[in-house]
């Protein structure tokens, strides 16, 4: 099973390169600038992009997260336009790989067969689902496999050994590393804390190992990509939305800001 | 035989904490290990004769156990040719069932060498009997409470602040007990090292469901006995009011096996379930996943949890206990609901019959026979939990009475 996860990292591989991943909600503010947003991620040269689809009680994400998928269950977002936010994207975009992220219950409620089947269908290559641990991922085993999304899971501080080896059973594409004990966007990282943890954890699997959760700079990009093999930013591109919604600037100042903001990590 | 009768209901949950196709362990990856080091030093407590006999030195001393179990004559005489007996545990210390639970988990904590407790609450009944078994075994206690609630419920949040709790508005989401629980929940994900989160009911990640329904059971097994010793026989019905389900629960499962004793809980109609605003989720909603449990659910087509309403802030929950919605499916239980106004009535009926204030929730269960007086044979021997004292309420209904005090 490969797909364009795989073939991002192998490629990024050949050069020593990293991969900078970076999420936004789907919908948030509403779906057009969403799709702008997507646009201004692709034209920054995003290796990945993770679109968050909106819950009602996300339990693992930190206030801003949380209000970004309140203003996107405000503006109508779902699944469906989650699909048709990624399916706009992939008209002219063919390789930057998607991985789709977000809580159990929307995916059961829409039925899982036609979850995974217009996940294939419109060019999702990966999925994480928060609060769906190898324990209760009997649910979309085989649906992973058929078609050919993969089930990217989160390693935490907490996750000791043992329980590493159960987790990567089903785990393919590359793995999360939660920097922090917390929810998204909130404590910042200890550097060489993750970096005991990523290497323990490099041992046991050879999948590419991302960090994300409070990551909002370069440095601690730099820090973190000496050991890793790449960083997920969310919140932090996700207060622009914030600030914008706010009325703190225009649309298209918030565009120029998240567009100068992930220039700046790429440099 | 029926199906339901065939049913071992003491062999749930199984070992992936499921109650037939409802519960499991839905939660981010931090807090599984916990989880799984909550559940080993559970089972090795429950077996352990010298955590039970700190368990029933608190429930003795400490809570006031057994509560009685009182027959209300001028209630059964209201009904008809009936015998309803109260299981009284609005007499417990702090005025409801919840300290039973607390007393168990904190003593739980303890063992594990947890020094700060979390807990979420909603009429504050929860936080108030958290707050006080931290204050009783010198533990730090944080309570987290729906912004609305804290307004709705200020004699219980001056109550936790006495006994040195912190009170952390929750302004995400709807403001309420759902999102007080978003938020314990995200706390604990952040201090795992040292925190223990008391959940208030039968709900939540395994093995939540099955700690707080035990620790609750002692309400069935005090009134099994007592009603033999009384009547000389087992009930013909047993009725509860559900919010998470954790009073219902409590009293109903040590009587699951006996299967001629007939069980009903009743939820929270709110202002009609063919209204948006209830909290009947085993009448009105689906089953998902929500607060690291598969249950029946309120919830729109997209999954998106919705909000529950009910005049009593303990009810108020857009979920349910796992157990319940298997007690559901099997037909162990069946489930009504009655609406805030019947509530209120029979909240005013008991005060008045019986010399009992009863708090809003249990007034759910009674309104439910009162309504159904008809339906009651001739000397049936009822008991209904009476979970609950009405102190922390008389504010909340006399506005609604639009009474000033």
């Amino acid at each position: 099973m490969q797909n364009r996860i795989d073939n991002k990292f192998l490629a990024l591989k050949k050069i020593n390169g990293k991969a900078l991943v970076a999420f936004v909600t789907s919908g948030d503010p509403n779906q057009k600038i969403s799709k702008k947003i997507l646009n201004v991620l692709r034209n920054q040269k995003i290796d990945l992009i993770e679109i968050g689809f909106p819950f009602s009680d996300p339990m693992a994400d930190g206030p801003t997260i949380q209000k970004s998928s309140q203003r996107a269950i405000k503006a109508g977002a779902n699944i469906d336009s989650t699909f048709e936010l990624v399916k706009n994207f992939r008209k002219n975009e063919e390789d930057i790989p998607i991985v789709l992220m977000g809580y159990f219950n929307p995916i059961f409620q829409y039925g899982l067969k036609d979850f995974f089947l217009k996940c294939s269908k419109v060019g999702i290559d990966g999925l994480i689902i928060v609060d769906l641990p190898p324990e209760e991922d009997h649910y979309i085993n085989n649906y992973t496999k058929k078609y050919n999304v993969h089930n990217i899971r989160l390693l935490t501080p907490t996750t000791h050994k043992e329980r590493l080896n159960k987790i990567l059973q089903q785990t393919s594409g590359f793995l999360y590393y939660v920097s922090v004990m917390g929810i998204t966007g909130t404590k910042k990282p200890s550097i060489i804390e993750v970096k005991k943890s990523v290497n323990k954890i490099r041992k046991i699997s050879k999948l590419p190992i991302c960090v994300g959760f409070g990551i909002k700079n370069k440095n601690q990009i730099q820090s973190l990509n000496k050991f890793s093999d790449g960083c997920v930013v969310g919140s932090a591109i996700v207060s622009f939305i914030e600030d914008y919604d706010k009325g703190k600037y225009s649309e298209n100042q918030m565009l120029k800001n998240i567009s100068d903001f992930l220039a700046n990590l790429k440099k | 035989m029926k199906k339901k009768d065939k049913i071992n209901y003491y062999k749930f949950p199984d070992k992936h904490g499921r109650f037939g196709k409802f519960g499991g362990r839905f939660v981010a990856e931090t807090l599984m290990p916990l989880l799984l080091d909550v559940e080993k030093k559970y089972k090795e407590v429950k077996k352990s004769k010298e955590f039970k006999s700190e368990l029933n030195y608190y429930f003795e001393n400490y809570i006031g156990r057994p509560s009685p179990l009182y027959h209300a004559k001028r209630i059964s005489k209201e009904i008809g040719d009936v015998k309803v007996y109260f299981k009284r545990d609005e007499l417990n210390h702090t005025g409801a069932h919840k300290i039973n639970n607390c007393v168990g988990q904190i003593l739980l904590a303890k063992k594990m060498g947890k020094k700060r407790i979390v807990a979420e609450t909603g009429a504050g009944q929860h936080g108030l009997a958290t707050a006080t078994v931290c204050a009783l075994f010198n533990l730090k206690c944080v309570v987290y409470m729906g912004a609305l609630d804290i307004e709705r419920q200020a004699p219980n949040v001056f109550k936790m602040k006495l006994l040195g709790a912190e009170i952390i508005p929750v302004k995400s989401g709807t403001s309420t007990l759902k999102d007080a629980m978003n938020e314990a929940l995200r706390d604990w994900v952040s201090n795992v090292k040292d925190t223990f989160y008391v959940i208030g009911t039968v709900a939540g990640p395994h093995p939540y469901p099955m700690m707080v329904r035990d620790f609750q059971s002692i309400i069935g097994i005090e009134a099994k006995k007592q009603i033999l010793k009384i009547e000389k026989k087992l009930p013909d019905l047993l009725l509860a009011c559900i919010g998470g389900g954790s009073n219902a629960l409590g009293l109903f499962y040590p009587f699951l096996n006996n299967k001629n004793v007939e069980i009903i809980g009743i939820e929270a109609g709110g202002k009609g379930i063919n209204s948006n605003m209830h909290a009947a989720s085993l009448s009105r909603g689906k089953p998902g996943f929500l607060h690291g449990n598969y249950t029946y659910l309120l919830q729109n087509e997209e999954g998106q949890i919705n909000d529950a309403h009910s005049i009593s802030a303990g009810l108020d929950y857009p979920g349910i206990g796992p157990e319940h919605s298997w007690l559901k499916e099997t037909g162990r239980v069946n489930y009504f609901s009655a609406t805030d106004k019947e509530a209120l009535n029979a909240f005013k009926i008991c005060s008045k019959l019986e010399g009992i204030i009863p708090a809003l929730e249990p007034s759910h269960a009674l309104a439910y026979l009162l309504k159904n007086a008809q339906k009651f044979k001739k000397n049936q021997i009822i008991i209904m939990n009476m979970c609950g004292r009405g102190d922390k309420d008389i504010f909340s209904i006399s506005d609604s009475l639009g009474v000033k005090i």
